[in-house]
């Protein structure tokens, strides 16, 4: 079967969903009002609340939401076949991603445009927002330890792409100083930074010295290099700690010098990305070699483990805090919240989408499918690497020749994860900063002291030596907790948003129901790994994840509780006012 | 005719696609901006809350140009309610 046809059925699923479980719940369940002033306009300050084109804010709305994480989950989890993969994204999509982002944004725009950690303390209390802060702490250490394995590993396998991500960096810079004085556009100067880049990627990958291969500098592998490391680990530890370098002064820059330019450039490399797959799927047609399900896949049971393992692009929590942060205070018209929040959760569709196309169309034959995807662990280790691979493989359909176009994959894929980790490392700054303030440690909520807490816990973790996946993979010890975390995460956005539905009187099922469904899954995988795989009664006993694992099981629980006792009080007023 | 209709919907497209992405620089440029701006006002009132300014005299003169900010400005800077009675405010 051509992988065409798994494309198309999901286009049907999404095309459904927006024209009619999206309209329905605008209409029916948020009540949309068109004639409601929004934030943008409300507190229109020309900074950060500005009414946008629909159109504009949509884009904007999904190029923050889109990241590598999309692509990630799915190659991983097409470990259990392309069917459970393809379903859980499809119908995640619809019916919790589109309702959990259109109804952040709605929740926010009724709510001054305030974030939903700010709507948590609102609307159950002071704890749910601290708990909300921790949850989003350890996901960015998550994050923020596993991209740098990511970037180091494609930099080790992909020498060719490293000048051209190197050279991003002062382009980006300038583009920023170019718009800051003589206020210019930057579409122009940013497709030169993106020529620039792509033609050093085709040069690099013809020309050997240009490739940046710290294996072969250190002498090859199997040579022993610094404090006994062999020269594998010693390239991984290098680029880490390159990294968390960067990282520290890209972070604590201003947002414009940097971060933003970048961004803009990467917009054009999410769209270059998009129009490459779905163009090189639709022009070579290849087969879908893997298995609809994998049945040798017994060491890891699909349910429930596969609705953690591919988090964004079925759902996500992160998406409420972009819907909420910055989105819902520059929404011009309340209708336009079906358009922004829906369509751009169906756009993180689609990325996971091509990223299940190009994973199980790469392989020649379903044996040599079954023998990559050998065990769980396998995935984990090789997903992400197949995924480049196979999308190099649907690129070549374009005419790019073979031998440039994983490096141009991989450059996509590195800048992605760069600037996720610049936010992430920023983010997780601000937050250690909050708890200082909440907790009264003034010292902690310095910029730098805050920055070097961030980054040097980054890097301890990426560094522990019992990674899985080798040297500087120490992220992957807690990553089995990323994707319950950030379902955790969307699953307190849904309760909100229940408890907000109930509120303004309508029904509260169609958050209520992907709830209830997120929480159960995630509980029950998380009590499966914590009390059965991570737990030290288990045969393989892991410290970490269990402590880890425990406490965000008893979060997940507390949140429950939580859910039962606010809804459950609205019950009884209800009654009293009946009574009344 | 049907070419230039082509070219403008073209163009539209285009000028959609630059500001979808430039949107999240604009707003960051106007912070730093309106930064810059806070300064140069706490510079310019500095005398009024007690700070010495020996600039007093000529930035006395900017006051008509700046009054009108003045709400935004204290609102931004924390504080609920106008710091000076000098200048009539909430």
């Amino acid at each position: 079967m051509s992988g065409i046809w798994l494309a198309l059925a999901g286009f049907l699923v999404f095309f459904l969903g927006y024209r009619f479980y999206s309209k329905f719940i605008a209409e029916k369940i948020y009540k949309l009002d068109p004639a409601y002033v929004t934030p943008a306009h409300k507190y229109k300050d020309g900074v950060d609340f500005v009414p946008t084109n629909k159109y504009v804010l949509w884009g904007h709305h999904f190029t923050s939401i889109a990241g590598a994480a999309p692509i990630l989950g799915p190659a991983i989890a097409v470990y259990w076949g392309w069917l459970p993969a393809l379903v859980w994204v499809v119908l995640g999509t619809v019916f919790a991603a589109g309702v959990h982002d259109s109804g952040t944004l709605f929740m926010s725009v009724r709510n001054k445009g305030q974030s939903v950690g700010t709507l948590a303390n609102k609307l159950i209390g002071q704890r749910a927002k601290i708990l909300f802060l921790f949850i989003i702490l350890l996901l960015v250490l998550m994050v923020n330890a596993v991209f740098a394995w990511v970037i180091a590993n494609l930099f080790i396998s992909n020498p060719s792409a490293v000048l051209s991500v190197f050279i991003q960096i002062p382009l980006a810079i300038w583009i920023g100083y170019h718009v800051y004085k003589r206020s210019g556009s930057m579409l122009l100067p940013s497709l030169i930074v993106l020529i620039i880049m792509y033609g050093t990627a085709v040069i690099a990958s013809y020309v050997e010295p240009l490739q940046i291969d710290l294996v072969r500098y250190f002498g090859g592998e199997g040579a022993t290099t610094f404090i006994g490391l062999n020269a594998t680990s010693a390239a991984f530890f290098t680029w880490i700690i390159i990294l968390m370098v960067y990282v520290y002064f890209a972070s604590t820059l201003p947002v414009w010098k940097l971060l933003q330019p970048r961004d803009y450039i990467n917009s054009h490399q999410l769209v270059v990305g998009l129009v490459i797959l779905y163009a090189g799927l639709f022009i070579t047609s290849p087969e879908v070699t893997a298995p609809m399900t994998n049945p040798a896949a017994t060491d890891t049971p699909w349910f429930p483990i596969l609705f953690i393992t591919i988090a964004c692009g079925a759902i996500s929590g992160f998406h409420g805090l972009v819907s909420s942060g910055t989105t819902s205070k520059q929404l011009n018209n309340e209708r336009d919240v079906r358009f922004v929040g829906y369509l751009g959760a169906v756009g993180e569709g689609l990325l996971a989408l091509i990223a299940i196309i190009a994973v199980v169309t790469f392989f020649s034959s379903t044996d040599a499918f079954t023998a990559t995807y050998s065990s769980f662990g396998a995935a984990s280790d090789g997903g992400l690497g197949v995924f480049v691979q196979g999308a190099a493989a649907l690129a070549t359909g374009l005419g790019i020749p073979a031998a440039v176009a994983p490096t141009i994959i991989a450059v996509i894929i590195v800048s992605f994860a760069a600037t996720t980790l610049d936010s992430s490392v920023r983010l997780m700054r601000y937050i250690i900063s909050e708890l200082g303030v909440e907790y009264s440690l003034p010292t902690i909520t310095k910029k730098h002291v805050a920055t070097a807490i961030a980054v040097i816990s980054s890097a301890a973790l990426a560094l522990i030596p019992q990674g899985p996946n080798g040297f500087g993979s120490g992220g992957y010890l807690l990553w089995p907790l990323f994707g319950t975390s950030n379902q955790l995460l969307a699953g307190i956005s849904l309760l909100l948003l229940a408890i907000f539905l109930r509120r303004r009187g309508s029904s509260m099922l169609p958050a209520l129901i992907p709830m209830v469904f997120l929480m159960f899954m995630t509980l029950y995988a998380m009590f499966v790994q914590v009390f059965t795989d991570w737990a030290p009664w288990a045969t393989n006993t892991d410290w970490l994840l269990f402590t880890f694992g425990s406490i965000i099981f008893v979060f997940a629980i507390w949140i429950v509780f939580t859910a039962f006792s606010v809804i459950s009080n609205e019950r009884k007023n209800d009654k009293f006012k009946d009574v009344a | 005719m049907v070419d230039q209709k082509i070219w403008q919907k073209l163009k539209r497209v285009i000028e959609l696609y630059d500001e979808m992405l430039s949107t999240p620089h604009r707003t960051e440029i106007a912070r730093e901006l309106r930064d810059e701006d806070d300064l140069f006002l706490l510079l310019v009132y500095s005398d009024m809350l007690g700070i010495p300014n020996p600039a007093f005299y000529y930035t006395l003169e900017l006051y008509p140009f700046i009054i009108e900010r003045f709400h935004d400005w204290h609102l931004r800077m924390g504080m609920e309610h106008s710091p000076l009675d000098g200048i009539r405010c909430c």
